[in-house]
Formats: structure tokens, C-alpha cells, sequence
């Protein structure tokens, strides 16, 4: 069982962290990466080609977090891969010992620097999900055995801030009855959508069902907060907020108040499991955060025990 | 295309957006036609779609499944909405779903789908 499986099924608080994309570098590069925040989470998102950018394959950061001791999750998105790649990759993560698999979606290839890609989606999240579930049953899609079956832990992304605002929760839903376990909320900077969603979540019993953890992203200065407001798709940050900081005596330290005062809302949620964090550029912010919010390190949660602030 | 199949895309491009997958599922999504989302999504709206309630990809176009989700409730089959669809067969395109509804072609699953209900 993966450890990120174990916290879940422990009823710990879980921090997970996004790591940042990797294009070359060896393992340094990849270590460099987590070892700020390292003691705080439980795994670590080995990205897929994020907002349809082209960087070290999942699988392959995956295996290298494996080799320098850190527990990835490795994110798999249906818009570069046919329904047998995707399932050769998942099959392949588990021959190194990569149970956590995040299923998305993907952002369209227009969000990235290639525009010009043909973009595939053979499956969508939901029938991935269905895929690996199959697969960590001891078949492919075919119905072809796999003997032993991989152990996976699955898990999924939902976006409460998008419309139709009040079908998400019903789809989260559509995600754990494909096999979802956990759900990485995507980033979002206001609080009334988290707040509906979480409510909901809970009156469904969602929150029972996977784990879910609301992602926090710590920006260094208000440009990029505009930045995620005007070019990644699903996120839109209030203008207020970006006035806020950018009339701020310290735009670095507002920025990182807000990441503060969201992670705080968010722990405060009945429901929340724990934290994705998402840090572009200042892994040592995910630390910063951490200590400022009173989050034990991850040994001593396996040590205590330690529970989400509000349990349900 | 064979005759029956040029007939129905004569009647449901026009009015659907119809794309001919073969295996339509119109009426459990609204009557709003899955397979006009660039992602092709059968189960539901990406994570992308913008505040207005329009596309990640194509802004000028509505979320086919905000509409879906808004149209479902007056359909007969609103309880179909929140279904798990599987993967599209890319043997049925441009195949009439009428011909593969009878036949029941068009719920053929792979073998290794099994979907908790």
C-alpha cells in the first residue's frame, strides 16, 4: 500500500505538492525540486505535460522521485495518449512500484506552446479511471489478464469554480464511482465556490468516499497572479485580489498572506482532507506555509496520528 | 456512408451538430450532442470551461455540457445524465446509430469494462 494510500485510509491529514515541470537535469534536478517541503508531504505530483507544454514524461519523473526516496503520484492526462498508451503507462508505473495515479482530463493543446498538435482524448477522466480500475482488477480493456494484478490507488481532479457549478460535485461523484480514492481540487482564489462544493460534498457523502484536498498556489508577485488569471484555463483570480497585492507595501509577502489565508479557509472546511499544494517557483514557500499554519511535518502526523482540523 | 446512414446525417447534422459516431446518446445528455465538445467528452465538462459558461477551446461556443446539464432535467431521461459512458468504438463512425441501436451494436463494451453501478 502507498503511503499516500495509508494517510487516507489512516484518516491523517494529507499534503500532497505539485512538483515542478523537469526538462533536464538528472535526479538532481528533480531532487532540488521537493527538498524544500520534502518533510511535509506525503507525495509528490509527477506532472503530464501541464497547460499542454512538452516536459520529462510522468513516468519517468515518477520513477525518479521513487529513486530519491520520495513517493510520487503520477498524473496521467487523456489528451497526448490513445486508450493503449494510457494503459501501457499505467501498467508500466506499476511495474516500478507507482501505485498513486491522478486520471485528468488535460488542458486543450491550444493552452500550450504547440497549438498545432493533434489532440487525441480517445478516453475521457471518467473511462480512464475505468481503464486503471480494470487494469488494478487483473485486466486490460480487452479483457486481457494481468497476473499479478497491480495495487493502484486512484485518484482525480474536480474544478468547483467551473460552470455548471452545481454539476461538479454530481461528476466528483462519476469519478468515485469509476475508482477515484482522492481528488486534487484545481486552484481557485475565491471562496464561495469552495465552500459550495465542499458542502455538497459532504451532504452526498463524497467526502467520505475519496479524500479530497483543495489545492493552494503560492505565487511570488501579483504579475503572476495575473498570469494565472489570463492564461490557465479553469482559474480566475478576483481583481480585488490582485489589487490587494499589488498595492501591498511587500507584493511578495501580500502573495504569500493570501496563500495563507486561503490554506487556512480550506482546513477550516468540514470535509477537506488535506492540502495539494503548488508553488511555481519558491518550493521553499510550501514550507514557509506549512510551519505558518501550524501543519506537523509528516513523521510526526504518522507518529500522532494527526486529523484534519474538522472532522466530519 | 451507406444509404440509412446518409439519411440520418441529413436529418441530425442539421439540427444536432450530429458528427456520426455511431453510437449516439443524445437523448441521456440533453438532447445536446457530446461529441460537438473539441474534447469529445461523454461523461461529463472538462475542468477548462470559462466563467461565462463557454469553452476552454473554442470561447465563442457554449459548454455543450452546460447546456446539457441545463436541458437534461425537462428530457424523459434526465435520471441518464449522470451515467458512465464508455470509450467511443472508432470502428462505428459514420455508421447509422439507428441501424447499431437496433442491432444493439452501439452498447457493445470492451471486455474489461465493468463500471460499479
Amino acid at each position: 500500500m502507498s503511503r499516500l494510500e495509508e494517510a487516507v485510509r489512516a484518516g491523517r491529514l494529507v499534503l500532497t505538492a505539485e512538483l515542478l515541470t523537469v526538462d533536464s537535469g538528472g535526479l538532481d534536478a528533480v531532487h532540488e525540486r521537493f527538498a524544500p517541503y520534502e518533510e511535509w508531504v506525503d507525495a509528490v505530483n509527477a506532472t503530464d505535460n501541464t497547460a499542454a507544454h512538452a516536459h520529462a514524461s510522468p513516468l519517468a519523473v515518477a520513477i525518479a522521485l521513487k529513486q530519491l526516496g520520495m513517493e510520487p503520484v503520477m498524473q496521467l492526462v487523456c489528451r497526448d495518449r490513445n486508450r493503449l498508451a494510457l494503459e501501457a503507462e499505467i501498467a508500466g508505473a506499476a511495474l516500478h512500484g507507482i501505485e498513486n495515479i491522478c486520471c485528468l482530463t488535460g488542458d486543450d493543446v491550444t493552452a500550450g506552446d504547440e497549438p498545432e498538435t493533434r489532440r487525441v482524448f480517445d478516453l475521457d477522466a471518467i473511462q480512464l479511471l475505468v481503464t486503471a480500475s480494470a487494469l488494478a482488477g487483473g485486466r486490460y480493456l480487452s479483457g486481457r489478464a494481468i497476473d499479478p494484478a497491480p495495487h493502484l490507488f486512484l485518484g482525480a481532479v474536480e474544478n468547483p469554480a467551473a460552470p455548471p457549478v452545481d454539476h461538479r460535485v454530481a461528476r466528483a461523484l462519476k469519478k468515485v464511482r469509476a475508482g477515484a480514492r482522492f481528488l486534487q481540487l484545481q486552484v481557485g482564489f475565491e471562496r464561495e465556490p469552495l465552500e459550495r462544493f465542499m458542502a455538497q460534498a459532504v451532504a452526498t457523502g463524497l467526502a467520505e468516499q475519496a479524500a479530497i484536498l483543495p489545492s493552494i498556489c503560492l505565487v511570488r508577485s501579483p504579475k503572476a497572479l495575473r498570469f494565472v488569471d489570463e492564461r490557465v484555463p479553469g482559474i480566475s483570480v478576483p481583481a480585488e485580489l490582485i489589487a490587494r497585492c499589488e498595492s501591498a507595501a511587500d507584493p511578495e509577502a501580500e502573495c504569500f498572506e493570501v496563500a495563507c489565508e486561503l490554506a487556512d479557509h480550506a482546513l477550516s472546511l468540514p470535509g477537506v482532507r488535506g492540502l495539494h499544494l503548488i508553488s511555481f517557483r519558491r518550493e521553499a514557500g510550501i514550507a514557509r506555509l506549512c510551519l505558518r499554519l501550524g501543519i506537523a511535518t509528516r513523521e510526526e502526523r504518522e507518529m500522532s496520528g494527526d486529523r484534519p482540523r474538522v472532522v466530519v | 456512408m451507406k444509404p440509412l446512414a446518409l439519411i440520418e446525417a441529413a436529418v441530425k447534422k442539421p439540427v444536432f451538430g450530429c458528427q456520426m459516431c455511431g453510437q449516439c446518446v443524445l437523448h441521456s445528455t440533453g438532447m445536446t450532442c457530446p461529441m460537438n465538445c473539441p474534447k469529445t467528452l461523454r461523461n461529463g465538462p472538462c475542468g477548462g470551461v470559462r466563467p461565462d459558461g463557454h469553452c476552454e477551446v473554442k470561447p465563442e461556443m457554449r459548454c455543450v455540457w452546460v447546456k446539457a446539464v441545463e436541458r437534461a432535467p425537462r428530457t424523459p431521461w434526465a435520471h441518464e445524465l449522470d451515467d458512465i459512458r464508455a470509450p467511443v468504438d472508432n470502428r462505428l463512425w459514420d455508421t447509422s446509430s439507428w441501424a447499431n441501436y437496433v442491432t444493439k451494436r452501439d452498447r457493445v463494451v470492451p471486455e474489461g469494462w465493468r463500471v460499479e453501478t
